[in-house]
């Protein structure tokens, strides 16, 4: 009897959390409208860069369609010529394409560019309806000439690019002492690296 | 409005009774459609999530998205299915569910009562009614040539009489108390004291064989996803789906109000506020017993069979003729 009198306060009580959660705060992000807070580092969509005078960055070396580990960036040079110059350099990626679908977003292509040509934006959003689409070539991921050089690896923004949309009012998830993200995953990863200093 | 009432009188019978069932069909298929918004709402609160709330402001234009959704669905039937039941059996859940209503009072003024037809065996009528209900989900299940759907319709009957027979006794202690099958009749009997006070134990008693009646969490074992894909309505897809669903919140909506009716009091007012008129005051206990059913679908997870079943005929049955034995005495006792 006993027993059954605590099985009904239990579902009291579960009846009590259910009412007080109605009037909680929720956690949604209204997504398409509101975005959350990226990671500074945030890996997104490519970007190929340009110079000052506004040539192109990359000279065609293939290096980060070797680099890549999905193989989802195919690089085919060309020599550039006093009359058709692309680049400071000898050679110029006459193609450059990257399959989204294969691309993994690891930024190895990133990181083996010797004049950091290639870097990835925070841009995510990439939905389309064929896949044909969805390979990127210079037309997509080269800066535009009158968009400026684009963004350095090293001074890319926190969070979403303004023309992206409206960032919601969440609570930073950046730890600045640490520059970890303070989410759950986040504090675990803290603590324990606490544990290990300790 | 004296002008309208004239009008009224004047015309005859069958006139008014269609006009009134017109009405009555508008009000009760609107009241579906924000029921279920208010369930999505409230379910979503529950979860902290925000519900839906993309279609018009606040999501208010959702019912009619869903609607639309619902017509423009291709209407799918199995191979193995018997054609004639199975496109019969939505419409028996949708007539037997609107069907109730012909007799449900909502109101009275000047000593006349809101509702289509003031039956005086009211309450035996709903009853009948209401089990006519079970036909549609079981033929539709059986007749969908399709197994999940077959033991949907299985659960449904054994369910589904279970449960009715406890819930029916339920009512048996108000109609001692009232001394009257009209409804409206018991609501006048309420005048001074709402029954749920004398009859706590059958209304509780009541509360729980409705959940079942309308096959809803907790005991939404018709229907479980988990285990049954869709249960009865597995195969039945647009219109038809939309049909059972319908039947499924004007169901609830039935088991509200005969709550109303029969435990709290009706149309009549509470601590003599008079001043807001009794149609509300019975919208607003409706609603207040619609709340606690989406609040008990957030709350508690769903049974095991035989558990249910074994709970209805070893607790709930005992209990309500306990209930109705303890009542009777009493009643005359107290002469």
């Amino acid at each position: 009897m006993r027993k059954q009198l605590a099985n009904v306060g239990a579902i009291l009580r579960g009846f009590s959390i259910t009412f007080s959660y109605m009037f909680k705060k929720k956690p949604t992000i209204e997504y398409p409208s509101r975005k959350k807070q990226h990671a500074p580092r945030f890996h997104g969509l490519h970007e190929l860069r340009r110079y000052d005078d506004g040539k192109e960055r990359c000279i065609g070396c293939e290096l980060c369609s070797s680099a890549c580990p999905a193989n989802a960036i195919t690089v085919i040079g060309a020599e550039n010529t006093p009359e058709d110059r692309h680049s400071p350099g000898e050679r110029f990626a006459a193609r450059y394409e990257i399959d989204q679908l294969r691309c993994i977003f690891c930024g190895l292509c990133e990181e083996a560019c010797p004049t950091d040509a290639i870097v990835l934006t925070p841009r995510f959003e990439m939905a389309d309806f064929r896949r044909g689409s969805f390979v990127y070539s210079k037309d997509r991921l080269l800066v535009p000439p009158d968009a400026g050089i684009g963004t350095a690896p090293d001074e890319r923004p926190n969070g979403i690019p303004s023309d992206l949309g409206l960032v919601a009012e969440v609570k930073s998830t950046m730890d600045p002492a640490t520059g970890y993200d303070a989410t759950h995953r986040g504090i675990i990863l803290k603590t324990q690296r606490r544990g290990l200093a300790e | 409005m004296d002008a309208v009432i004239g009008v009224f009188n004047a015309a005859p019978l069958w006139l008014v009774i269609l006009l009134k069932s017109a009405l009555l069909l508008l009000v009760v298929v609107t009241t579906f459609a924000y029921a279920m918004l208010f369930e999505r709402k409230i379910l979503g609160w529950m979860q902290l999530r925000p519900g839906p709330n993309r279609v018009g402001p606040w999501g208010l234009m959702q019912p009619a998205a869903d609607a639309a959704k619902l017509i423009l669905k291709e209407d799918l039937m199995p191979k193995t299915a018997d054609p004639l039941i199975y496109k019969l059996a939505p419409f028996i859940s949708l007539v037997t569910a609107f069907g109730v209503y012909a007799i449900i009072p909502f109101g009275e003024s000047n000593g006349s009562v809101w509702s289509i037809g003031n039956v005086n065996a009211g309450i035996l009528l709903l009853l009948a009614i209401s089990s006519l209900g079970v036909y549609g989900i079981s033929l539709g299940g059986w007749a969908s040539g399709s197994k999940y759907p077959l033991l949907g319709s299985v659960r449904a009957t054994a369910q589904m009489i279970s449960y009715e027979l406890s819930m029916s006794m339920s009512f048996v202690g108000v109609l001692i108390l009232a001394g009257t099958t009209s409804l409206s009749g018991i609501v006048h009997a309420q005048q001074s004291m709402w029954f749920f006070i004398p009859q706590c134990f059958g209304f509780l008693i009541y509360v729980i064989t409705a959940v079942a009646e309308t096959n809803r969490t907790p005991f939404d074992l018709v229907e479980a996803e988990t285990e049954l894909v869709g249960g009865f309505h597995t195969e039945y897809s647009g219109l038809r789906f939309g049909s059972f669903f319908i039947a499924e919140y004007v169901n609830m909506l039935t088991v509200a109000c005969i709550a109303t009716l029969l435990f709290l009091g009706g149309w009549n007012a509470p601590f003599g506020l008079t001043i807001i008129p009794g149609v509300l005051w019975f919208v607003l206990k409706v609603g207040a017993f619609l709340f606690f059913y989406m609040w008990l679908r957030a709350t508690l997870p769903r049974l095991r069979y035989d558990r249910l079943m074994a709970f209805g005929w070893k607790v709930l049955l005992p209990a309500a003729t306990l209930n109705i034995i303890v009542t009777a005495i009493i009643v005359a006792v107290r002469g």
